[in-house]
């Protein structure tokens, strides 16, 4: 493939990362690997990817087992939410010290185990393994088999050694563990289902601001029962019943797909990939539901909902879509789904976008990508703040979305930024999300504050051009 | 007497701290055109920049080495030296700090040797690599930020004639509270050297063009300068003799060490502008005693509200002991004084602070939010003064909570947040007073009404 953007500052082992459309023959960039050192990647590791997909689980005790910091660093800073235990909510560590590295942090990771769990009645405790664990050799399986059946509660280990893999790997060993949870003990598979009404699994939810509860009532409007959601307000008993299912919906296919296909293979339940963001995903969700069950009374209901809904925030839509029409937008995001359903949401509300990437997109997703983007966009993987900063510049992106960590730069190259993580306090699905993020995008890319900072910062360049009444 | 609680525990729950590393990227930000990585898996650094920039809006670039399953078998220098090329490439920076991380330290990388074969490959023999051992579970965020600031001093400062400046030593302050020291300091026309200086680059103007690296920072030849200082003042009271920048100036090139509080609360600033006026012979500036004077005036006008609050304070111990005294100077009982540390210094630093309390303080070092509830709730306390995870005491017991120190990720405006001096000393306690009487206003009637309302009892209510 051929250098897409030669730059003296690019680091020569990133350029098979980016691309640019319509500039190369080949269409694929490389993904999925590691990331490189002295890159400054916004990617965390195994243990975020671990930690963010079973934090939902709310009646959980969640105990990392590890020295203070990777603790610290993910107490109740999701915006997930709850619809029963706050338990979830506590971050619990071994908090090891010197002295435990040393000699082992098994028997402290047992009184950990022991005093939590007469502390906090829990069915469930998820154990994470962290750097220190992987390398010390402590033996998380055997604590955690033998805290087991001395409480006689689940306590699953999750291998999340930051240094075995990179984020998707973290996706991984919480998908892992999720299946030794809802694994039927001795039962024959696949499960019967005895539920007339049909239900599903929702994967890749993880209830920001309710977001799981709006889908699931749009679901119930049309005759769709949630069994249970992966992972957004779940607790120990429902995950226990994600055997019985129809379907498995998925969204997060980056954090879930692994779960859907193990699901398929041990219990046989189909899986289909879903949105909710945006009018037009929205819409074709869950029209596919309803063809997937095959039921013309279902199908019905959902036009009769995409009708009601759609005619009740197109207007706002619209308006905003007049404000922003011809805006250029970055997309930086965790993974593809929400990159693909970006762009055409962005489409929606009239914004091109120039520049798109992830931490951690897989290979068929970056190939959407390539395939639904126009012509010019940048579209990289694992990207770095001096990379965003010189393609947001160079494509002259108006806008860009992203994480905590990108905001300040965002903001500071005088771009409008919408925060499409997993701390926001307001939803962004369905078709009252669809709004928001209208309202958002309206919000940052037109306020007033943009005039005083373009052209040469905070200089007296605005005062000047004011028409401010002097006397 | 303080009543104190420490205790060995198998599990923290909700932690108060931080770890090694995170407080040893700080000062590095403090450097100019300094560049810092972390040697370690991906995520520690990604993880820390995120709290880092939540606290401060501004963009935090942290390099790692982004260890691997190989890298930890068989050693990580070749990451670390791939991590170096890269971000000189990138940032072209003058310093380039290394902080290990908890995996570099447990599979035994050589930190200092790997930084050595490195310079000597690349023929930058004079090229400053500044390597910290931050170990995630040998301390706090706080021993790894002073240990970041001893190694920069002690990797650059050299033999120099004596230029009569004064070096100023400073904690995990905001930038804010660092423009202020550097005003006082000039309004008493003091030549310094001020170290870490964030001032300007974790709160940075708008201005054009964007540069990778932001503008301000101390300078690396000031540092170099720092042993022909006439004096040194450090607000590090609590920071053991081993992680001393000061103790390391005074013991290798005799510079005097005035190693003195946080000048919060008026004893405090006092002090400073005492050891000032005394090293350089000068005189008060009227200013200043202006400012002065209107700290007293706020802290009588204040004085009767302040005596209704029982505080808990928490957060790094030099700002805990800094807060603790000026609650206490204030008539607002410390209830409650907790750190995440086990700093020895501090809990020595308080008895005679906590002895002069009318009531019993509960001191707790190594603490968690978990313990410091329990503790509030026993002490009835009624303002939490310290981070922002003491958001958990407002949600959990309805205490409010007024943000100071590191981290503030849900408020903005954590490095503007002025704080000591007089003038910001008298802002503190503004916020401190106003969140008591918002608090009072709040539950009062309430409060009165269940209390003695005659009808209350006969409409079937219970206490």
């Amino acid at each position: 493939m051929s250098t897409a953007v030669p730059n003296e500052n690019l680091i020569t082992e990133r350029q098979l990362s980016i691309l640019v459309k319509g500039r190369q023959r080949k269409n694929q960039l490389k993904c999925d690997a590691e990331s490189i050192a002295g890159c400054v990647s916004q990617r965390a590791c195994v243990y975020c990817g671990a930690r963010v997909v079973l934090n939902p689980v709310t009646d959980a005790i969640h105990l990392v087992h590890g020295p203070i910091g990777c603790a610290s660093y993910t107490w109740d800073i999701r915006g997930s939410l709850s619809s029963g235990s706050e338990l979830y909510r506590n971050s619990f560590s071994t908090d090891l010290k010197e002295n435990d590295v040393i000699f082992g942090g098994e028997k402290k990771l047992a009184r950990a185990i022991d005093e939590l769990v007469e502390k906090y009645p829990a069915e469930l405790v998820f154990v994470y393994s962290t750097c220190v664990v992987g390398v010390i050799g402590d033996d998380l399986e055997a604590v955690c088999r033998a805290a087991s059946q001395k409480h006689g509660i689940k306590i699953i280990p999750v291998q999340s050694s930051g240094f075995i893999g990179n984020k998707s790997a973290g996706y991984r060993a919480a998908c892992d563990a999720l299946l030794r949870l809802i694994e039927p003990a001795g039962e024959p598979r696949p499960v019967k289902r005895l539920n007339p009404v049909p239900s599903v699994n929702y994967l890749g939810d993880f209830n920001l601001a309710g977001e799981a509860w709006i889908i699931g009532d749009y679901l119930k409007q049309i005759g769709v029962e949630v069994n249970v959601v992966f992972t957004g307000d779940s607790n120990y008993r429902d995950l226990k019943k994600a055997p019985q299912a129809t379907l498995n919906i998925m969204q997060c296919a980056g954090s879930m797909a692994y779960l859907a296909r193990r699901m398929e293979e041990l219990y046989g339940i189909p899986s289909m990939q879903v949105s909710f963001l945006g009018l037009d995903d929205t819409a074709a969700s869950l029209r596919n539901i309803a063809s997937f069950l095959n039921d013309p009374e279902m199908k019905r209901r959902v036009e009769e909902l995409i009708r009601r809904e759609t005619a009740a925030v197109k207007p706002q839509i619209e308006h905003y879509r007049s404000k922003l029409l011809g805006k250029k937008a970055a997309v930086y995001v965790g993974g593809g789904f929400k990159a693909i359903s970006l762009i055409k949401q962005f489409r929606e509300i009239g914004i091109d976008v120039v520049m798109v990437g992830t931490q951690t997109g897989r290979e068929e997703e970056y190939q959407t990508l390539h395939d639904i983007s126009d012509d010019g966009t940048v579209i990289l993987d694992d990207a770095n703040p001096s990379e965003l900063e010189r393609f947001m510049t160079e494509k002259g992106a108006h806008l860009l979305v992203g994480g905590v960590k990108e905001r300040p730069l965002a903001y500071k190259l005088g771009v409008a930024f919408i925060d499409h993580n997993h701390d926001r306090k307001h939803p962004l699905s369905g078709y009252v999300g669809a709004v928001n993020f209208a309202r958002e995008v309206y919000s940052t890319v037109c306020s007033p504050v943009w005039k005083y900072t373009r052209e040469i910062g905070g200089g007296l360049f605005a005062a000047g051009k004011n028409a401010l009444p002097e006397r | 007497m303080p009543r104190e609680k420490t205790h060995y525990r198998n599990v923290n729950e909700n932690p108060c701290n931080m770890c090694m590393p995170m407080g040893g990227i700080l000062p590095f930000k403090g450097i100019e055109d300094a560049m810092v990585i972390i040697h370690g898996s991906q995520g520690c650094s990604t993880y820390m920049r995120r709290h880092i920039a939540e606290h401060f809006n501004e963009p935090i670039d942290v390099g790692s080495s982004s260890l691997n399953e190989k890298g930890t078998i068989y050693g990580g220098a070749q990451n670390l030296f791939q991590a170096l090329n890269n971000i000189r490439r990138v940032y072209k920076p003058r310093l380039i700090g290394i902080l290990t991380s908890c995996l570099a330290e447990t599979i035994g990388d050589d930190v200092g040797g790997i930084a050595r074969d490195y310079l000597k490959q690349q023929g930058l023999d004079e090229f400053p690599l500044v390597a910290v051992a931050t170990p995630g579970y040998g301390g706090t965020h706080s021993e790894g930020y002073w240990m970041a600031v001893y190694k920069i001093v002690a990797g650059l400062a050299r033999p120099t004639a004596k230029h009569g400046g004064i070096n100023i030593i400073v904690p995990n302050l905001s930038p804010a509270d660092i423009r202020e020291i550097k005003r006082i300091l000039e309004m008493m026309g003091v030549r310094y050297t001020l170290l870490p200086d964030i001032s300007e680059t974790l709160d940075r103007p708008i201005a054009r063009p964007y540069t990778k690296i932001p503008p301000g920072g101390t300078g690396l030849e000031d540092i170099r300068c720092m042993p022909g200082a006439a004096a040194t003042i450090q607000f590090g009271l609590t920071v053991e003799e081993s992680l001393s920048p000061g103790h390391y100036l005074q013991s290798e090139f005799g510079v005097p060490l005035y190693n003195l509080p946080v000048p919060m609360g008026v004893e405090a600033t006092d002090l400073l502008v005492s050891r000032l006026l005394e090293i350089t012979g000068g005189s008060l500036p009227r200013a200043l005693e202006l400012e002065r004077g209107r700290l007293l005036d706020c802290m009588v006008d204040s004085h009767k509200y302040n005596a209704q609050g029982r505080g808990a304070v928490f957060g790094d111990p030099e700002l805990v002991y800094a807060m603790a005294r000026t609650c206490a100077e204030n008539g607002l009982h410390p209830a409650v004084v907790a750190t995440g540390s086990g700093n020895s210094g501090l809990k020595r630093l308080m008895e005679p602070v906590l002895a002069e309390c009318p009531e019993d303080v509960l001191f707790l070092d190594q603490a968690d939010f978990m313990s410091i509830r329990t503790a509030c709730r026993d002490a009835g306390v009624n303002i939490a003064i310290g981070h922002s995870d003491g958001k958990f005491l407002t949600e959990k017991e309805g205490i409010p909570l007024v943000r100071m120190g590191f981290p503030i990720h849900d408020h903005v405006g954590g490095q503007r947040l002025l704080s000591i001096g007089y003038t910001g000393t008298a802002m503190f306690l503004d916020r401190v007073t106003n969140t008591l009487l918002d608090n009072k206003h709040k539950n009062y009637r309430a409060a009165m009404y269940r209390k003695f309302y005659w009808g209350f009892k006969e409409r079937g209510h219970t206490c």
